[in-house]
């Protein structure tokens, strides 16, 4: 094993796993809005709504996102969006982290007793009110530790921007690995790195719901 | 430019090629997945501690990292210490052990609930450990796990799209040679969208046949 190789390029991984970090935070957040739209959609009184969350959570969890990056960020000109790489591996992986989520989410609801939400709206609350303060903080503690399951395969899903050439981890350990021939090294480097990440996440997650619940 | 599918079934013939050689690497890969998955969780479960804590390391190494990263390690490993595959047996292999370990998961929490009296009968009609575990205990924790692991094959078919990157023309890169020949990403890129989707369909229909006939048969 080539240490001294590893202690040369490190600084270069660790700038990659910043633009990882980013990457993963950014497409967090467009995957929760997305998740959350989605599931309302799902969720939603009317039949056009539902029909198109449905039809979102298939085709986007029914197809390779690498394709959907592809779509995205090759095909994208053609319709009119021109994105740079990092733009288009951050919508295009949000909406697809999105559709995971937005089952998630909506399993989460549709778990709390209907009988919770007729008992808000037999005390008088309105139909949103008694979504809001009865259904939602019951379902929201359901969701952390599943959200965190979708948060560590989105993590993991950002290395395939790589194939677009944002210059993240897994780009960073081929792009070393073509330069020195060392893929061993530079997989234990890259490896590390998102481990420590996914670690830390999972850490976190796992904090968060011990927070939520009531015992 | 605007959109222009009339382009496509020129090109069909590539598709189609490429769409059969997803299928082949899939299969392969889901069947080295499923036998390594049970050998994995046996090796995790029942190795002596010297063999079986540092094969839950690798395990872990390899849940917390991305396949892709997973892909490149083995296809240029493998040719750094003198063994040249061709890029398609690298992708079987990359894909195949990276699901065996999330397999592998399922079956040792399968192994573990399946009920000890079993063990114990198998044990006292004179069978050995290894026999009470291939004969008895296993084939009852793989029916158990058989739907989940079917989620893990979907997974796996839609991550087969990423041996394209080390080079395998499956149905993504032949995608691509297609839009090289005509410069039209979009329309090609969604044509294998199609494609994948069509694969995942039929998959889900034979996971739900092969679910009503375990529920039957239990």
């Amino acid at each position: 094993m080539d240490i001294d190789l590893m202690l040369r390029v490190y600084p270069f991984f660790l700038e990659a796993a910043w633009t990882t970090i980013l990457l993963s935070v950014l497409t967090a957040l467009l995957g929760l809005t997305m998740g959350t739209l989605g599931a309302a959609a799902r969720l939603s009184r009317f039949a056009v709504l539902r029909f198109i969350g449905a039809a979102y959570v298939s085709f986007f969890r029914g197809t390779p996102a690498l394709i959907q990056l592809f779509i995205l960020y090759f095909g994208g000109p053609q319709i009119g969006i021109q994105l740079d790489a990092f733009e288009a591996g951050v919508i295009g992986l949000g909406i697809n982290a999105g559709a995971y989520m937005t089952e998630t989410i909506r399993g989460a609801i549709i778990s709390i007793d209907k009988g919770q939400k007729e008992a808000g709206r037999t005390l008088g609350l309105s139909n949103w009110q008694s979504f809001y303060k009865i259904t939602l903080p019951q379902a929201g503690r359901l969701m952390v530790r599943p959200l965190g399951v979708n948060l560590n395969m989105l993590i993991k899903a950002t290395a395939l921007v790589a194939a677009i050439s944002v210059v993240e981890l897994t780009y960073t350990a081929q792009r070393y690995i073509g330069s020195t021939y060392k893929p061993f090294e530079m997989f234990l480097l890259a490896g590390i790195l998102y481990m420590i990440i996914i670690y830390a996440t999972g850490r976190g997650v796992a904090w968060l719901d011990r927070k939520v619940q009531i015992t | 430019m605007g959109l222009d599918f009339t382009v496509v079934p020129a090109h069909l013939d590539i598709i189609l090629l490429g769409c059969a050689w997803t299928i082949g690497i899939a299969v392969a890969a889901a069947l080295l997945s499923f036998f390594g998955g049970i050998v994995f969780a046996v090796i995790a479960l029942y190795a002596p501690w010297i063999i079986r804590q540092p094969f839950r390391l690798l395990e872990w190494v390899f849940m917390g990292t991305p396949l892709l990263l997973q892909l490149f390690l083995i296809y240029f490993g493998l040719v750094q210490i003198g063994i040249d595959l061709p890029a398609f047996v690298a992708g079987i292999i990359g894909l195949g052990l990276h699901f065996a370990v999330y397999n592998s998961e399922l079956i040792q929490t399968a192994i573990l609930s399946v009920d000890k009296g079993q063990m114990e009968a198998a044990r006292t009609v004179g069978l050995s450990r290894g026999q009470a575990l291939r004969k008895v205990v296993i084939p009852q924790a793989v029916r158990d796990v058989i739907p989940p692991i079917g989620n893990n094959m979907i997974a796996l078919l839609k991550d087969s799209a990423l041996v394209s990157v080390i080079g395998v023309s499956e149905l993504t890169l032949s995608a691509q040679r297609a839009i090289g020949a005509t410069y039209r990403p979009f329309e090609f890129y969604l044509v294998a969208a199609l494609f994948y989707y069509a694969i995942n369909l039929c998959m889900e229909w034979v996971q739900r046949r092969i679910e009503r006939r375990i529920a039957i048969s239990r």
